[in-house]
């Protein structure tokens, strides 16, 4: 006790018992409290508490809510509920777990990776819940085991409801997936709903709608004899089993659009423009979500991280690719407004734009130029030193403006989780980020949809569906309705925003070109130009890395990896649009070549579709299913 | 020896003033072990095995509170500060790298033994704070009051995030009773109430609906008949049905028949209540309450600052343990995780009590070296 400090020393010990005499007095009232409660309960309470315990033979247990089901919107089941047998064990009751795990696999054989996979889920759960070490039991195997059950304690055959998702990897992004509750979940829920829950959403629609899809838990009063064992049930409380959800999606519009990516990766999202109704959302490589529900084994799981092409990751929602050409249409749109360009204004458009006063050249794509072009031409040919030149007389301002008013920058607001809002970069932006000015030849390249501008695939589709209804834009959704108790209701009006035009015909002008990319000879999506119906649309590339002023893009010399995407944009029928759709295909070269020919593909499906109902929307609900097949009055 | 002979210092002579144990704590501790050890025998459903390995722990127990006995109060002492600050970054390891056991995060895995911080927080607490105020002016200064505020809640607030409400406010409550012992003034304890009550809107202001639902849920317990609520129910059934003679030893229904949850652990006075009545919690509350008393005189009668601090708030807690344990198994408190103690099955907790009592007799040993 080195330091010395001046203590009073008789001050202390004067004032210190009269501190413990009140700590003894405390002590004396709490447990004078104390009494009181026990007196309470146990004298004048005692009559009525003693009959309690004589009556006391009920229990109570909780009962697990039916979760949704989840239908397209012609009523076609998406997600079910299956009965299955799994084999489950609460660790708690048992003593020693090895041994019995060993003496469990000669009755029933067990993988490594049932083991495996049920050692990760006991790491992270409760030890009173019943976890399963093996799901899908055959009969022979539930035989088997009930027949040895009784030395196994702590074991037992549960009969279970079990998602399953028939259509297995093609609603993988977008339905998402459920899987085994863990601890961190069940602190974000309501836990008293969550009792008898095992499994709760984890991506998609089933993580985003969780609190429709999953119901109300119920409670079971059940009367006990004197050694706990179960006699009768007295009451029931059942539990209100979850909402289904009817999505706007189209089972066999998703199936196109998948087949039409013909195992390439990419995405294609297809909006109906009118209301926002998603119609398809698909991100390739995809996966099979039936894999994770009772947990997915580590090499399954490893392939699935590992695998190059990444099928764990959803482009659709949160793959942010430069946007490329797709935009030149509303940067043009920005031009017009802005009084810079005519739609009759012509320039000569050399195979490069220098930034006034020299300086760096930007090039063309094509090697030659296109020499004299108009706006509409410029976009039918997708003539990028006619933009340079445009983005650089608009500048980054208002560059930044008609980017953000088409909704990029920001997520569109879908209702998925987990999407993200690309790039849209601003002077401001780049002071924050990178703390410098903005320069000049930034500006240049971010009106052909490059440079630092990132977007993802839906707000393509988005920024398309909101030119096809000339600004009256609309928040893409996927709920289209939900079921509870057999009523149908709707989810109301979807939500939206407007782009207002200082004058709406700029809207024909792009428009137009628009329609011209596909139908005109020399248009950059001529490709598609024989669908019986009227297509407008914009092709794009987008950049993986950036040439050197000297080099030359060389396809055949790259890399995979290192080649460019491809994008196209696309809604029809032009004078009525009903679908809008953006597709992009990574590292496939051309948009007109390649992502055209997808787009086509699933307009066709949605417009002119291969039944008699056509594309025509016809929603049915499970209230009346829908199979409709043959032909129809 | 001889000189604490000379000095008439504690005069025990034979076993006991050899081990250095204060006779009346020991007795004390012992008769409320050996009825722990009777009740849980019967709400274990007349499990030996449990009775056994509950009795290896009080062994333990009882080897370390030997081992604090005969430690001098000096090394506890100096001790203090590095017991501190370990208990503190294991706190914050647990939290970063801690093992999930029960839904929140306590335990720390050393390899061979998994381990809770927050034990070793429980006596670090107590010592650390006594060690705070040894050398300073007593009553505090308001600069020694803040940085014993600071010592009290910043572990406080990490074993509240493990999530671990009940240890929290216990460890909290055993560093406010060495700030209330050291003699701070009823102003500012008035005042500190005061502040804390005009704080408790705001914070619910900025609470999220689910922690809001929380409280409430903690707060009412019998709105959630399937959980806490039925703890509850259960429990005050239980003690009710003993009415003031009991139904007799391994005779309660409710234990036997398995409707308490948690029979043995935070729930095992429900048992007991039920088994031996009214009469037989006096005689249980009046254990617990000379066991205190006895920690509190020995506190009153110690040699220095450092020892009277110490004493008190390690009396206290073990009240304080027995009093939020009772209070929530009968109703009259909010339901939080905390043992009867040196009763309740299983747990860490027993070592750590019995170490704090090894402490209280070490300083009860060391009382009149320096006599007046």
């Amino acid at each position: 006790m080195a330091r010395q400090v001046i203590k009073d020393i008789h001050l202390e010990l004067r004032m210190f018992p009269r501190r413990v005499a009140v700590l003894v007095l405390m002590c004396v009232l709490l447990v004078g409290a104390l009494v009181a409660r026990m007196v309470h309960l146990q004298v004048i309470g005692h009559a009525h508490y003693s009959d309690l315990a004589t009556d006391n033979r009920v229990r109570l247990s909780p009962i697990p809510p039916t979760r949704g089901l989840i239908y397209d919107r012609r009523g076609v089941l998406l997600a079910d509920n299956l009965p299955a047998f799994n084999l489950e064990i609460v660790p708690e009751q048992v003593k020693d777990l090895p041994n019995l795990l060993g003496r469990l696999g000669e009755v029933i054989e067990l993988s490594e990776d049932d083991i495996q996979r049920f050692e990760r889920l006991r790491r992270r759960s409760p030890a009173y819940r019943s976890l399963p070490i093996k799901t899908n039991l055959s009969e022979a195997e539930v035989a088997r085991f009930m027949v040895a059950r009784h030395r196994f304690d702590g074991v037992s055959v549960q009969a279970r409801l079990q998602r399953h998702y028939p259509f297995g990897a093609r609603f993988a992004h977008l339905l998402g997936y459920v899987g085994r509750i863990n601890e961190r979940e069940l602190r974000r829920v309501d836990a008293r709903n969550y009792r008898a829950t095992t499994h709760i959403g984890k991506t998609g629609i089933e993580k985003y709608y969780e609190s429709l899809l999953h119901g109300t838990v119920g409670v079971r009063e059940d009367e006990v004899n004197s050694h706990g064992r179960r006699i009768r049930v007295i009451r029931e409380t059942p539990p209100r089993p979850g909402e289904s959800l009817v999505l706007s999606v189209d089972a066999r519009l998703q199936a196109v659009a998948t087949a039409a990516l013909a195992g390439r990766s990419g995405a294609v999202v297809a909006l109906d423009p009118r209301n926002g109704e998603v119609l398809a959302l698909v991100s390739e490589p995809d996966f099979d979500p039936n894999l994770f529900v009772n947990g997915i084994s580590r090499r399954d799981y490893a392939r699935l991280r590992d695998d190059r092409e990444r099928p764990l990751f959803n482009r659709a929602l949160r793959g942010q690719y430069p946007p490329g050409s797709t935009v030149k249409p509303i940067v043009a749109l920005a031009g017009l407004e802005a009084g810079l360009i005519t739609p009759e204004r012509r320039m000569f458009a050399g195979p490069y734009y220098e930034l006034p006063g020299g300086g760096r050249r930007f090039r063309d794509w094509l090697k030659g130029g296109h020499g004299w072009v108009d706006l509409d031409r410029a976009i039918v040919r997708s003539c990028d030193v006619y933009f340079y030149d445009l983005s650089y007389k608009l500048g980054i301002d208002r560059l930044h403006d008609i980017y953000g008013r088409f909704g990029l920058g920001r997520p569109t607001g879908v209702d998925l989780p987990g999407e993200l809002g690309g790039l849209l970069p601003s002077r401001e932006w780049k002071r924050r980020r990178h703390k410098q000015a903005w320069y000049p030849g930034e500006t240049v390249i971010l009106g052909i949809g490059q440079g630092y501008l990132l977007a993802t695939p839906l707000q393509l589709a988005t920024m398309t569906a909101c030119i096809a209804m000339r600004g009256d834009c609309r928040r893409p959704h996927l709920l289209k309705a939900r079921i509870a108790s057999a009523v149908p209701s709707d989810t109301g009006q979807p939500r939206g925003w407007r782009v207002t035009l200082r004058d709406p015909r700029h809207w024909d002008v792009i428009i137009d070109a628009m329609r011209h990319v596909v139908s005109s000879p020399e248009g950059t999506g001529r490709r598609i130009n024989d669908a019986p119906y009227s297509i407008a649309g914009k092709t794009g590339t987008a950049q993986v890395f950036s040439l050197k002023e000297d080099e030359e893009y060389e396809a055949d010399k790259l890399a995979r990896h290192m080649r460019d995407h491809a994008w196209f944009v696309g809604f029809a029928p032009v004078e009525d649009p009903r679908i809008a759709v953006a597709v992009i295909v990574e590292h496939a070269g051309h948009g007109g070549s390649v992502a055209a020919p997808v787009a086509r593909r699933v307009m066709d499906a949605w417009l002119l579709g291969d039944g008699p109902a056509g594309g025509l929307v016809r929603t049915a609900l499970p209230a009346a299913p829908a199979r409709q097949e043959g032909r129809r009055p | 020896m001889n000189l604490d002979d000379s000095l008439g210092g504690p005069a025990q002579r034979g076993l006991l003033g050899w081990l250095r144990l204060d006779p009346p704590l020991l007795t004390g501790l012992l008769l409320l072990i050996a009825l722990g050890l009777v009740v849980l025998y019967s709400a274990s459903g007349q499990s030996e095995a449990v009775v056994i390995r509950q009795g290896i722990r009080i062994g333990l127990g009882l080897a370390v509170m030997l081992v604090f006995a005969r430690l001098g109060v000096h090394k506890l002492y100096l001790w203090a500060p590095a017991l501190y600050v370990t208990a503190f970054v294991l706190l914050v390891l647990v939290l970063v790298a801690g093992d999930t056991g029960k839904g929140a995060q306590r335990w720390l895995n050393l390899g061979f033994v998994r381990f809770q911080p927050a034990e070793l927080m429980k006596l670090a607490m107590p010592l650390m704070l006594a060690f705070h105020f040894a050398e300073r002016r007593l009553p505090p200064t308001w600069q020694d009051l803040a940085l014993a505020l600071g010592l009290v809640f910043a572990p406080v607030v990490l074993i509240f995030l493990q999530p671990d409400l009940g240890t929290a406010l216990l460890i909290g409550w055993s560093g406010l009773v060495v700030i209330f012992a050291a003699g701070i003034r009823w102003r500012t304890i008035l005042l500190t109430a005061v502040a804390a009550l005009a704080a408790a809107p705001l914070l619910w202001h900025f609470m999220h609906d689910y922690q809001r639902r929380r409280v409430l849920n903690f707060l009412n317990p019998e709105s959630d008949p399937l959980g806490a609520g039925y703890h509850l129910i259960q429990s005050k059934i239980a003690i009710g049905a003993g009415g003031l003679y009991g139904r007799g030893w391994l005779e309660g229904s409710q234990a036997q028949l398995k409707f308490l949850p948690e029979r043995t652990t935070d729930f095992i006075f429900a048992v007991f209540g039920e088994e031996f009545g009214l009469v037989g919690v006096l005689a249980l509350f009046a254990l617990y309450l000379f066991i205190t008393l006895r920690g509190l005189y020995i506190a009153v009668h110690a040699k220095d600052t450092f020892s009277r601090l110490l004493a008190a708030s390690l009396s206290m807690t073990f009240f304080i343990y027995f009093f939020v344990n009772v209070g929530m198994v009968s109703g009259l408190l909010p339901v939080v995780g905390v043992p009867l103690p040196l009763v309740s099955y299983g747990g860490t907790s027993i070592v750590t009590l019995l170490a704090g009592f090894g402490m209280l007799m070490a300083i009860q040993n060391e009382r009149r070296l320096v006599a007046k």
